[in-house]
């Protein structure tokens, strides 16, 4: 009960905190910010991604949305666990392969079926390389749509993070950001994975020019 | 500090002036219906009456309230035009000594009344510092445009907009207790010319005045707002150390100044591809958007009368 207190006043917290560093506001160009299932798939730049994310959504929504972010970062120290769990309700999924034990589309799904909505780097890593404004996805947003196509995929371009925060920096410089939200995209009927996820990658690029 | 008595008095016009506005617009509403040119008219209204609050709260709380109003702002404006600038990784901590330390410091300097250091704080101090800063990064690539950009944006935002709180220090004989008038004026004058000249030029504006730079001013707008602004000036001349026209004078001085400085941040928003500084003022924009012309013309207004009035 103190535990879900305290973690709803972080919550709190943290969004303010946010909003006085980044003045951060949220563009719905593409959908409305409406109680819908969803999966917002973003670029990664910044460890705050998620949270400049969550902080834009209406309030009512944020505790329906879990990030998805890697247990291998969120779970190191208590008080990142209790961030990452108690705060934001995170999926975490752990990223090496050959250690795991859950399967991430299986845990993604599965977050699914409880009636969340899911906040997800396709990427699978945050993006040091600032001539590419992209890596290539992983296939796991893929696998998710194929298993409940009736999930809205909506993307979701994070401007000016990075420069907030470079990695590897501890002060956040102040300097405003956006937070654009597209039109939502679906898997096609027989849509393979190289043509879907480049869909996708498409989808979120075309909100870059947009947002800036 | 209690505020003199003419600051109720003004404080009277100006709320007669905003009821009037809000009035009209209410009235334009009923008559034309909802365009946006009606929405965006009534949400500066709107944002008028905030920040005339605030502006008075501040003028109230005497010069800690206006030092912390005014640093404030300078935080905001610091954001929006650093958002906009070039800059590297390897810029960061001199990113982060403008934000945390230059600002507060202009500020405090201001708040201490240390003229001989906030009048080159920033242009000696910060101008020398902080590309020593960035270059022990070792970043070469376009690493003159990185540094003058940030410094153009402390001097702008910071050092030029202090120079409004700095009013408060100027010792005038027989002024004493009522800087804050000064204050007022400048900033009452200055807006009223922007917000004149967007009346003139929606009501009267036909030939542009600088297409390439801001489509929307006039010539009708300028010469009407300008002079209009100037005749307001001259009428506010009982809340001043000044005869009526020192007042119209000074009033002409500042309103050109604020005309001009709003032309030189157009042109750097052009130059940025961007429409406006910010979002922060429903219906204005960004703060730097509000405040270009008071930054332009604070520091000659300062100096001024600085100069032909002040004792020390």
């Amino acid at each position: 009960m103190f535990k879900r207190f305290l973690a709803s006043i972080t919550g709190e917290a943290i969004a303010l905190f946010a909003r006085l560093v980044t003045a951060v506001r949220g563009i719905w160009a593409g959908v409305e910010p409406v109680r819908r299932q969803r999966i917002y798939f973003a670029n990664h730049t910044s460890n705050g991604d998620f949270v400049l994310l969550w902080t834009v959504l209406p309030p009512s929504l944020r505790a329906e949305t879990r990030p998805v972010a890697a247990a291998d970062y969120w779970l190191t120290s208590n008080l990142r666990a209790f961030v990452g769990r108690d705060v934001f309700n995170a999926v975490l999924i752990d990223r090496n392969p050959d250690t795991r034990t859950d399967d991430p589309v299986g845990q993604m799904v599965e977050a699914l079926e409880d009636g969340s909505s899911l906040i997800l780097f396709p990427e699978g890593k945050r993006n040091m390389d600032h001539d590419v404004p992209l890596l290539p996805f992983k296939a796991g947003l893929f696998h998710v749509a194929t298993r409940r196509r009736d999930v809205e995929l909506v993307p979701v371009w994070i401007e000016n993070l990075n420069r907030v925060m470079p990695k590897g920096e501890v002060i956040p410089v102040p300097l405003i950001c956006t937070v654009s939200f597209g039109a939502p995209i679906q898997l096609g009927d027989g849509e393979d994975k190289a043509t879907f996820l480049a869909r996708a990658e498409a989808a979120l690029l075309s909100l870059k020019e947009g947002a800036a | 500090m209690n505020a003199p008595a003419e600051f109720g008095t003004l404080m009277l016009g100006v709320l007669g002036i905003l009821t009037f506005a809000t009035v009209v617009a209410q009235i334009l509403r009923g008559r034309i219906g909802d365009s946006p040119v009606i929405e965006n008219l009534v949400a500066r209204i709107n944002a008028w009456w905030g920040m005339v609050a605030l502006l008075a709260l501040a003028m109230l709380g005497g010069r800690g309230g206006v030092v912390v109003l005014f640093a404030i702002v300078s935080f905001a404006a610091l954001r929006e035009f650093l958002t906009l600038t070039a800059k590297s990784r390897a810029d960061h901590w001199a990113l982060l000594a403008s934000f945390f330390v230059v600002l507060p410091m202009q500020y405090a300097l201001i708040y201490t009344d240390w003229y001989g250091m906030y009048s080159i704080f920033i242009p000696v101090y910060a101008f020398l510092f902080l590309p020593i800063v960035s270059v022990l990064h070792g970043d070469t690539d376009g690493f003159l445009m990185r540094v003058a950009e940030t410094q153009w944006g402390l001097m702008i935002c910071v050092f030029a907009a202090s120079h409004v709180p700095a009013l408060l220090s100027l010792e005038i004989a027989g002024f004493e207790g009522k800087n804050v008038l000064l204050v007022a004026f400048l900033v009452v004058v200055v807006q009223l010319s922007d917000v004149l000249q967007y009346v003139w030029g929606k009501l009267l504006g036909k030939r542009k005045i600088a297409p390439k730079l801001s489509p929307s001013k006039t010539w009708e707008g300028f010469l009407g707002g300008v002079l209009s602004a100037s005749a307001v000036g001259a009428g506010l001349w009982w809340m001043t150390p000044f005869a009526p026209w020192q007042a119209a004078l000074l009033a002409l001085v500042i309103t050109l100044m604020g005309f001009f400085g709003g032309l030189v941040m157009s042109a750097i928003k052009r130059d940025k591809g961007v429409k406006d500084w910010g979002h922060l003022i429903a219906g204005h924009g960004g703060f730097i958007d509000r405040l270009d012309s008071v930054v332009f013309s604070a520091p000659v207004f300062f100096h001024l009368v600085r100069y032909f009035w002040s004792a020390v």
